[in-house]
């Protein structure tokens, strides 16, 4: 047992820190420190620049692009990335259907759409959740119906992150409503310009416009654009929605946080002094902050099971619950330290083109939108409680 | 950054497994905790022969030289089941107090004893006022002649009853919250004016409330720098704490695993009570809350010999809270979902509470170690 990083490692670290402090932009940083959604112009100057580096895809195989690092490398990336307020590749493209299309695709998916990828050239939105299905994933509804060498989609996707952005939208949908459940889905590419495709905005708790609702009526996609055979999209699906609960722990943007927080506490006041000197303050960050440890320790313990070989189940489960916790303990918290100035609220859209700054302290400008925005947290990528029942099944064999 | 088990610490996890395996059933241990001794003398033996008593000990004195990953191992099996030897409090902190702060003269008295598990230790520190403080010593030593003459009042001395020394900290100079002006004594258990009140705790284990009533010590009875005690007190009970979140930990996991079989069999309604969502969940929280805890005895095993000091102790106190939060959930959940049974002397799972709420207070409780890992932090 040794905690230490090898000198290899740590080399790599300081290059990420080196390659962090020069090349990530000030604006894009700013916005991610105060916990603001990224806007498409930035993240997409950002994730460029990544992919000139050639770190926009660690996770993918060295022969479609990827970085070729260890899972220490990776883990060590991760961490810089969150406590430098880097933001990450936005997930649809690069971490959710990338990996399904090298995995799963044909050749010419792979040559068509992984550079792609790569460099940015498209949004990728995710076509999951519906109206009925949430949690109950398996249960949807919306339909294509084969013609010719196209099918005709039709029904509606909810919850739709980034549609808005979105070029392209990966989709599960039902191909046979007489089979099973799980044995009736397909896995489409489609474009989001395709006639027949309606965006629908939806105003989130923080009265910005990050989700949408898809509309899909009689809208055509070539057949080629299926990934692996017909009917065994849950296969492909299930396969990607393990990858979404790796690295999920977010210990590096938690400790920013934890930073921020004691920031803060030091200018905000409370009975005469520094909220910093406050116990019960004192008392509620140092819990989360223990938390927080145990938490950075389990994820490198599950590193190192998998770095000797060592098969993990459900065990990730545990990283997505307690890291969503504490994420949303920490957002909670930032806006309890600003006092009366956690109420002023506008939603950037509402004063988009306007000269004032926001009320208050510049650091007010932030916790709220986020803290809102994060119960989202442990709700998606599968609920908590999912999560609960994923690890009472697998892990405890009730 | 490895959390694996060499070849050699696998050895040493499987035979504590073995012991723990042949020698502490449920039954087999509510027996020998309802003796008078409390343990077993023969296991105390036999733990001397397999090295155990030795481990953390430099080589020079006959010890096996082993870290706090060697110590964490032992504690988390052997919490596995509840052992009742005196390993902590002879080993960790008695054995470790001298090997520390000992003379040569000292260690080569005691630590040879201690291997070869002919003598026993106990460690007097707290006091009724001290509550988790290690620095609250009214226990006088005064100066006379060549030696010192000892008066206080030492509380919850855990195996204070069976030590043959016992190491008592006391004042040698400054007020009674100074961290300088503690020192260290070695006591025999039978000296004069040595007065004990003997008693069982509510985990199974054995301790004493001791009086010193003008006892009179030798010079040689002083453990390490008359006055300087206090940093010595320190790091050997950021071992101690250390050693017994491993415990705590292999303690929480058998609750687990006994609470888990426990949802698989017992039907309610027409069907096993695990099936039942809200048991589920609940059942996870405590897996979750067991491997948390794994975590941190983990990670506190292998930073406890780091040279910068306040990382130490951070990671110690972060540990010693985290797992004693833990300890607490583990402990009472498993009785909730025991329902009836839970609450009998008879079922083990009882008995595992009774453990975990005690490691819960010992060396500081949650509270006092979030409060030590704030002041460290600022």
């Amino acid at each position: 047992m040794d905690l230490s990083f090898s000198k290899e490692d740590l080399a790599f670290r300081d290059e990420v820190r080196e390659f962090l402090a020069t090349s990530l932009p000030a604006d894009v940083k700013d916005r991610c420190d105060r916990g603001l959604h990224p806007t498409k112009e930035g993240q997409t100057r950002w994730q460029k620049i990544l992919n000139e580096k050639g770190w926009m895809a660690p996770n993918w195989p060295v022969e479609y692009g990827g970085t070729g690092w260890t899972i220490t490398q990776k883990y060590i990336a991760a961490q810089e990335f969150g406590y430098a307020a880097a933001p990450v590749a936005t997930p649809f493209g690069v971490s959710m259907v990338g990996p399904v299309i090298y995995t799963f695709g044909n050749q010419e998916q792979k040559d068509y759409y992984l550079p792609r990828i790569l460099n940015s050239d498209d949004w990728w939105c995710q076509g999951y959740s519906e109206p009925g299905s949430g949690s109950d994933l398996a249960s949807l509804q919306t339909k294509a119906v084969r013609d010719g060498d196209d099918y005709i989609v039709n029904g509606q996707k909810i919850w739709t992150s980034y549609a808005h952005y979105a070029d392209m939208i990966f989709c599960l949908v039902r191909t046979d409503s007489s089979a099973k459940q799980q044995e009736g889905i397909s896995f489409l590419l489609i474009d989001m310009k395709t006639p027949g495709i309606t965006v629908k905005p939806i105003i989130g708790i923080d009265k910005e416009h990050s989700l949408n609702e898809v509309f899909f009526e009689d809208v055509r996609v070539p057949v080629a654009n299926r990934i692996g055979e017909e009917n065994k999209g849950w296969t492909y699906a299930k396969f990607l929605l393990g990858n979404e609960r790796t690295s999920i722990a977010r210990v590096g943007r938690s400790k920013r946080q934890v930073e921020r927080l004691k920031e803060i506490a030091k200018t905000e006041r409370c009975g005469g002094r520094a909220l910093s000197e406050d116990p019960d303050f004192i008392n509620k960050l140092t819990r989360i902050e223990v938390d927080l440890m145990a938490l950075e320790f389990t994820e490198l313990r599950m590193l190192s099971m998998i770095a000797n070989g060592k098969q993990l189940s459900a065990e990730p489960s545990l990283l997505k619950i307690k890291g969503t916790e504490i994420q949303q303990r920490l957002t909670s918290l930032l806006v309890e330290s600003l006092g009366m100035y956690g109420a002023p609220y506008e939603a950037e859209r509402s004063y988009a083109g306007r000269n004032e700054a926001p009320v208050g302290p510049d650091y007010a400008n932030g916790p709220m939108a986020e803290h809102l925005y994060l119960r989202a947290a442990t709700i998606y990528g599968g609920s908590n409680e999912i999560q609960r029942n994923i690890v009472s099944k697998m892990v405890l064999g009730l | 950054m490895d959390f694996e088990l060499s070849d050699e610490q696998n050895m040493l996890k499987n035979s504590v497994e073995r012991f723990v395996k042949d020698n502490y059933s449920a039954e087999a241990r509510a027996k020998l905790a309802d003796t008078e001794l409390g343990f077993s003398r023969d296991h105390w033996k036999t733990m001397a022969e397999l090295g155990w008593l030795g481990m953390p000990f430099p080589e020079e004195v006959g010890g096996f030289g082993g870290t706090a990953v060697e110590t964490a191992i032992m504690m988390e099996n052997m919490g596995n089941g509840l052992v009742l030897e005196p390993f902590l409090s002879t080993v960790i902190l008695g054995g470790g107090l001298v090997a520390e702060a000992g003379s040569e003269a000292q260690i080569e008295a005691i630590i040879p004893e201690v291997i070869e598990g002919n003598m026993m230790l106990a460690f007097a520190y707290a006091e009724p006022q001290s509550r988790f403080d290690l620095n609250d010593v009214e226990t006088t030593a005064t100066k006379s002649g060549d030696g010192y003459v000892l008066n206080g009042h030492k509380a919850v001395v855990y195996h204070g009853t069976t030590a043959d020394k016992i190491i008592v900290s006391a004042r040698t100079s400054g007020d009674s919250r100074d961290e300088d002006g503690i020192s260290l004594f070695l006591v025999d258990n039978n000296s004069d004016g040595v007065s004990r009140r003997d008693y069982r705790t509510i985990d199974g284990q054995r301790a004493a409330d001791i009086e010193f009533e003008n006892v009179k010590v030798g010079a040689d009875a002083l453990l390490g720098k008359e006055g300087g005690a206090f940093p010595v007190i320190e790091k050997i009970v950021d071992r101690a704490i250390a050693a017994l979140c491993a415990e705590a930990v292999g303690a929480m996991q058998a609750a687990n695993n006994i609470t888990n079989e426990y949802l698989k069999e017992r039907k309610q309604f027409g069907t096993p009570i695990g099936k039942f969502q809200v048991l589920q969940h609940r059942m996870v929280d405590m897996y979750m809350e067991a491997e948390q805890s794994k975590s941190m005895s983990d990670m506190v095993a292998m930073k406890l010999d780091l040279d910068d000091e306040t990382e130490r102790r951070k990671a110690v106190a972060a540990a010693k809270a985290q797992i004693g939060q833990a300890a607490k959930f583990v402990g009472q959940q498993s009785i909730q979902l025991h329902g009836g049974m839970g609450m009998t002397d008879e079922y083990s799972i009882g008995h595992y509470f009774k453990r975990l709420t005690t490691i819960e207070m010992l060396f500081g409780n949650t509270d006092h170690h979030f409060k030590k890992y704030a002041a460290l932090s600022s």
